[in-house]
């Protein structure tokens, strides 16, 4: 695959449509679950889509992704059925982008060049790696440009001057942490929110999209304007542990998907 | 990659905070700023004569530094062999030598002038040390710590509790360090503007183990000066026990470059490494990333960070500062582990032979020369680091002893 042909970068080729970019743990309740899901996300209008590959210890995640881990966890989930879910993704004909999440330990072990490798065979288009700052992510980087893959590389509110440089590097899309903290719902976005996007995007060629406690098709429209795209995770997550026995039932499966789905185009919907 | 292997020569980290291959910044981008500040606000203090005075002063009119070197002469005799001595960090304020660096970092969020400072901890120890220089200190102080450990180390709890700190409970994974740090990191990140992390061991992103390092080595460095005095020579051995690895790394940085003195670490063998309850890192582990650093971590084939088993809730840790991975790749270090038995046998020895109760934690390395001493000649010297006293742990003794006997040691 070639960056040309990198779905993230075909869909913000055009700047003038915000895009929605929805997250969920991987096997979190079943694979099963999570591939009707995804397919039911992207015609609920998700553009890219964000899959969580659980970790024992995922310390920028609130306790709602944190629960997700720990049962996928269970169902003995890894990176190698995240990239098999992925090529049946491609398979039945979904083509949103789709951004692997994943802590740094178990790409270490899958083997970084690996990794990237068999995301590009089986069709995925970028990783975000949350413990990953940039000062540790060149072998990551090469490897993801060798495949013609994205590194989505975070900025916080916190990052002030490193700001410009990780905005310099960024290709893909440039993750904007909207809120200090771990990953999670909250009622009250920073006030400065608007400043610190703007400070990104002025420093940066990439397109930009915010995520960390957005949760309410409210909170999306009122990021919007700031950004090229919103992300939101726990907030889905959430639905998904509320529906999580249904999920797991094969009759019932489809009516659960069916109110995610609903979910998720009210939060897409938001963003026209 | 900088590399410094081509010599064992004194480490310093280099400026991306790598020990050899080990270390390293993996934490999240919102904490990446507050780690430069802390490296820069650290670097200056050290410099700054005010500073240096005002942590010595801490150091001894209140902790009561410099603890002795005691000649353990009744366990020499016993075991047969080289001279045993005891680095006494058991008579250090609070019973452990976690207050040489609480105080450190403690003073240092002062100068820094943040109010809060929040801590992970394990046994209760360095939580205790912590809650004590927040109280000596005015700072107000948060201690995450396993729901597990607090189980097994309801004492120490309660001592943080009566300090004026208030303890959190981590309710994921195995509920205990591993958790409880990660708990801290969490908050940190949602606080990190106006709190300040004292971490307690050479563990964590850059600049802390090495930060951590610099305030634990005044171990190493008395014990050098004091082993100079009463034999007016340099030990042929020191022994350690490591989880994290803060008293090994103390103690034996001041010997780095003395090439005659042989090292030893001690690791928690736990109910044995051919079994899958131990903390056994150095020897059983691989290269992975825990808690911001790159180092030894117990994980399974996926990179799933594995739970640890000790006996001793302060050697109960899957990873172990990067330092440690560094000193193992080069040899300088010699890393072995004793299993929870061979540490109980290890503490009822000293306090028959010393009248000393020692912390389950530094039994290991009582128990790790149990082995050694014997095949040493009465005129070498070995130094153990006594690195806590044992009461904190007089519960969880009486319940093992119970078991011993009851499991028949027949």
């Amino acid at each position: 695959m070639t960056a040309a042909t990198n779905r993230i970068d075909r869909l913000f080729a055009d700047r003038s449509r915000k895009r929605f970019i929805p997250f969920i743990t991987v096997g979190d309740p079943t694979i099963e679950a999570t591939f009707q899901l995804v397919t039911a996300m992207a015609e609920a209008g998700a553009d890219v889509i964000e899959l969580g590959i659980p970790y024992s210890d995922p310390l920028a995640d609130g306790p709602t992704i944190q629960r997700a881990s720990q049962r996928a966890l269970e169902n003995g989930v890894s990176i190698a059925d995240a990239l098999q879910l992925v090529s049946r993704l491609r398979q039945s004909k979904v083509e949103a982008g789709i951004v692997l999440f994943s802590y740094f330990n178990p790409v270490l072990q899958y083997g970084v060049e690996r990794f990237f490798a068999e995301m590009a065979a089986h069709g995925a288009d970028g990783v975000v790696i949350p413990d990953l700052p940039i000062e540790e992510n060149g072998p990551c980087v090469a490897a993801a440009k060798q495949n013609g893959l994205h590194v989505i590389s975070l900025v916080a509110p916190t990052s002030e001057a490193r700001i410009q440089t990780i905005g310099e590097q960024a290709t893909g899309f440039l993750y904007c942490v909207s809120s200090l903290g771990v990953t999670g719902a909250r009622t009250d976005l920073r006030e400065d929110l608007a400043d610190f996007l703007q400070r990104v995007k002025a420093s940066t060629s990439a397109p930009t999209a915010v995520g960390f406690g957005i949760s309410t098709p409210e909170q999306v429209r009122a990021v919007a304007p700031h950004a090229d795209g919103v992300i939101v995770g726990s907030a889905i997550v959430q639905q998904i542990e509320n529906y999580e026995n249904e999920l797991k039932d094969p009759a019932r499966m489809p009516d659960a998907v069916e109110k995610i789905k609903t979910f998720v185009h009210q939060l897409a919907s938001a963003l026209q | 990659m900088p590399s410094n292997t081509q010599t064992t020569a004194r480490v310093v980290p280099d400026e991306n905070g790598r020990f050899g291959a080990f270390g390293g910044k993996f934490v999240p981008e919102t904490l990446m700023n507050a780690l430069y500040e802390l490296e820069t606000a650290f670097e200056e203090a050290r410099r700054d004569p005010q500073f240096v005075a005002e942590l010595n002063e801490l150091l001894s009119k209140y902790a009561g530094r410099p603890t002795p070197l005691t000649y353990a002469e009744r366990l020499t005799q016993e075991l047969g062999g080289a001279q045993i001595y005891l680095k006494r960090e058991d008579l250090n304020h609070t019973g452990a030598h976690k207050l040489n660096n609480a105080l450190g970092q403690a003073l240092l969020a002062k100068r820094m002038g943040k109010k809060s400072i929040i801590a992970e901890t394990g046994a209760g120890q360095h939580g205790v040390a912590s809650a004590t220089v927040a109280a000596k200190l005015g700072l107000s102080c948060k201690v995450f710590m396993g729901e597990e450990d607090i189980r097994r180390q309801s004492l120490n709890v309660f001592r943080m509790n009566l300090l004026g700190a208030e303890v959190i409970p981590a309710v994921s994974g195995s509920r205990t360090l591993k958790d409880a740090t990660n708990e801290a990191i969490r908050h940190w990140v949602s606080h990190v503007e106006e709190t300040f992390y004292v971490i307690g061991s050479v563990v964590g992103p850059h600049p802390y183990p090495y930060m951590v390092r610099e305030f634990q080595k005044i171990i190493g460095e008395e014990t050098r000066r004091q082993v100079l005095e009463q034999l007016g020579k340099l030990p042929d051995e020191v022994v350690a026990c490591v989880g994290g690895g803060s008293n090994a790394i103390g103690m034996f940085y001041p010997f780095i470059q003395d090439e005659s003195v042989a090292l030893r670490g001690v690791e928690a063998a736990g109910k044995g490494i051919d079994t899958d309850k131990h903390a056994a890192t150095l020897t059983l582990g691989r290269p992975g990333v825990i808690h911001g650093s790159l180092t030894y971590l117990l994980q399974d084939e996926h990179g799933q960070v594995q739970e640890a088993h000790s006996i001793s809730a302060g050697l109960d840790y899957p990873g172990v500062g990067p330092e440690h991975a560094y000193l193992k790749d080069t040899d300088r270090v010699t890393y072995t582990s004793v299993t929870d038995a061979e540490a109980l046998a290890a503490v009822e020895l000293l306090c028959r032979t010393e009248g000393i109760i020692p912390a389950l934690e530094s039994a290991h390395a009582i128990a790790e020369v149990i082995k050694r001493a014997p095949q040493m000649s009465p005129e070498q010297v070995l130094v153990i680091c006594l690195s806590g006293r044992g009461d904190k742990d007089v519960l969880t003794i009486q319940e093992a002893l119970a078991e011993r006997t009851e499991g028949g040691e027949a």
